[in-house]
C-alpha cells in the first residue's frame, strides 16, 4: 500500500522569496527583475530582501521563459503575448459555455 | 524505424535558405507552441517541427541529413547506412537550447542523444552538492473532487540518469491527496518528488498542473460553478421549487415566477469551495414538451388560442 502524499496548492497558500522563485523557475535573479519590470510579474513587498511573490507567479515565469525560448518573442512581447493569453483563456471559458 | 522528411515538416523546399527555414520555423512554433496554441495535437506537432528546426538550422547537420538522399518518403522504414556521418565533423554541444529528449528515434539514430549521450559522466567530486531539478505534471481530476477533496493515484514516467551513466525511463506511481477547493490550471506542490538531488542537495520538488475532466452537466470559470437547467414551460411561469443537482448533492430551488429562458439563477458559496466559496449559476431553459399525442396536441392548441403571443414582436414583424 503506497502512502498518500499531500502537497499545498501553489496558488493558493504558497508565497515564495525571490530565491525560491528563481530556483522554482530556474533562472537567475536579474531575468526576475526583467519581468518585475514589465509587469510580467509583481512582487509583495519593499524592497527585494522582503519581496514575496505569490504563487500564480511561478506560471507566468516558466510561460513566459517558454516563450522567449522557442518564439523569441522579447521581454515586453512576453508580457503583452501573456495578458492576451489570458484574456484569451477567459473568453474561450465562456464560449465553451454557449456553445454547448 | 520511420524515416523522418524535415523538409515537409517545416513546410520548406530541400533548397531553402536558412532564412526561410528560420522564418518557417517561427511561424509553424507560433502555431503549434502548446501555451498558445489549442489545437488536439499541437504539443506533438510542436516537437515534430522543433526535430526538424534542430536538424536544417545547424548547417552541419543539415549537409549530413541531405546527404541520405532525396529519395526517402516520410514514414518509410529507415536504418541509417554504415558510416552514413563519415566525413563530416560535428562541433561539440550542436545542441542549442531544445529539449533533445523528446526527439525521435529517428533523430537519434542519426545524432544521439543530446547532452545525455555517452559523453555523460556522474559528477564524482565529494564535495558537490546540488538540490534536484523541479518537474512538473498533469493531474486530471473530476470537478467532484474539487468540491470535497479526494486521493489520486497517478503514474509517472520520467528519465533517470543510471548509475552507469546512461538515461532510463522510470516508472512510478503516487497516490495525492487532492486538496478540496482546488481550481483548474492551479498547481499542487509536493516537496521533494522532482528529481534526485547531487551528495547533499535534496530532492526537488514536484508540480501537479490541475486540469478538471469536462463534466457532462457543469461548466466551470474560475470558482463558480454554472449549469444549464431544463425547466417546463408551466415552471417558469408560475414559478416552482425544484430539485436541481449540484456537485455537493441535490438542492431546492425557487425558480421565480414569469422566468424567461437563459435567467441565470445564483446559489451563493455553492461553487468551488473556498475561502471565499464561488457560486454556483443555474441557467434555466424552457424545455418544451412534444407534441406527439392528441392530448398534447390539444392542449398547444388551446394554449394558441388562449394567449395571442407573438414571439417575435421586437423584431417588428
Amino acid at each position: 500500500m503506497l502512502s498518500i502524499l499531500s502537497g499545498e496548492v501553489l496558488e493558493e497558500e504558497v508565497e515564495l522569496t525571490l530565491a525560491e522563485l528563481c530556483r522554482t523557475c530556474q533562472l537567475p535573479a536579474e531575468r526576475v527583475f526583467d519581468l518585475i519590470d514589465e509587469g510580467v510579474v509583481e512582487p509583495l513587498g519593499r524592497d527585494p530582501v522582503s519581496w514575496r511573490f505569490r504563487g500564480i507567479n511561478v506560471r507566468r515565469v516558466r510561460c513566459a521563459q517558454r516563450l522567449e525560448h522557442d518564439l523569441g518573442v522579447n521581454v515586453a512581447g512576453v508580457a503583452l503575448a501573456l495578458e492576451l493569453l489570458e484574456e484569451m483563456e477567459r473568453l474561450r471559458a465562456r464560449l465553451h459555455r454557449f456553445e454547448r | 524505424m520511420e524515416f523522418k522528411d524535415y523538409y515537409q515538416t517545416m513546410g520548406v523546399e530541400r533548397d531553402a535558405s536558412q532564412d526561410e527555414i528560420k522564418r518557417a520555423y517561427r511561424k509553424l512554433a507560433r502555431k503549434y507552441h502548446p501555451d498558445v496554441s489549442k489545437e488536439a495535437n499541437a504539443e506533438a506537432r510542436f516537437k515534430e517541427v522543433g526535430e526538424a528546426y534542430e536538424v536544417l538550422k545547424d548547417p552541419e547537420k543539415r549537409a549530413a541529413y541531405d546527404q541520405l538522399g532525396a529519395n526517402w518518403k516520410a514514414g518509410q522504414d529507415f536504418r541509417p547506412p554504415p558510416d552514413w556521418d563519415q566525413g563530416f565533423e560535428f562541433h561539440g554541444g550542436g545542441f542549442t537550447g531544445a529539449d533533445a529528449e523528446q526527439f525521435s528515434d529517428f533523430f537519434e539514430s542519426l545524432f544521439g542523444r543530446g547532452g545525455l549521450g555517452g559523453g555523460y559522466t556522474r559528477q564524482t567530486r565529494p564535495e558537490f552538492h546540488a538540490r534536484g531539478e523541479d518537474t512538473y505534471a498533469k493531474v486530471l481530476i473530476d470537478l467532484e473532487d474539487a468540491y470535497h477533496g479526494a486521493t489520486r493515484s497517478l503514474t509517472l514516467k520520467r528519465t533517470e540518469m543510471g548509475t552507469d551513466g546512461r538515461p532510463r525511463l522510470n516508472e512510478r506511481t503516487l497516490n495525492v491527496r487532492i486538496p478540496k477547493g482546488v481550481r483548474q490550471g492551479q498547481h499542487i506542490r509536493l516537496a521533494r518528488q522532482g528529481g534526485a538531488g547531487v551528495g547533499k542537495g535534496g530532492a526537488g520538488d514536484l508540480y501537479l498542473e490541475v486540469e478538471f475532466r469536462p463534466h457532462r452537466h457543469y461548466h466551470v470559470e474560475g470558482k463558480d460553478v454554472f449549469l444549464d437547467l431544463p425547466v417546463a414551460p408551466w415552471e417558469a411561469a408560475f414559478g416552482a421549487t425544484i430539485k436541481v443537482p449540484t456537485p455537493a448533492g441535490p438542492v431546492d430551488l425557487k425558480i421565480p415566477a414569469n422566468s424567461s429562458g437563459g435567467r441565470k439563477l445564483r446559489l451563493k458559496g455553492r461553487g468551488i469551495p473556498a475561502r471565499e466559496s464561488g457560486d454556483l449559476y443555474v441557467v434555466l431553459q424552457i424545455a418544451l414538451p412534444p407534441a406527439d399525442s392528441e392530448a398534447a396536441k390539444a392542449a398547444y392548441s388551446e394554449f394558441e388560442k388562449a394567449l395571442e403571443f407573438n414571439p417575435r414582436a421586437s423584431l417588428g414583424v
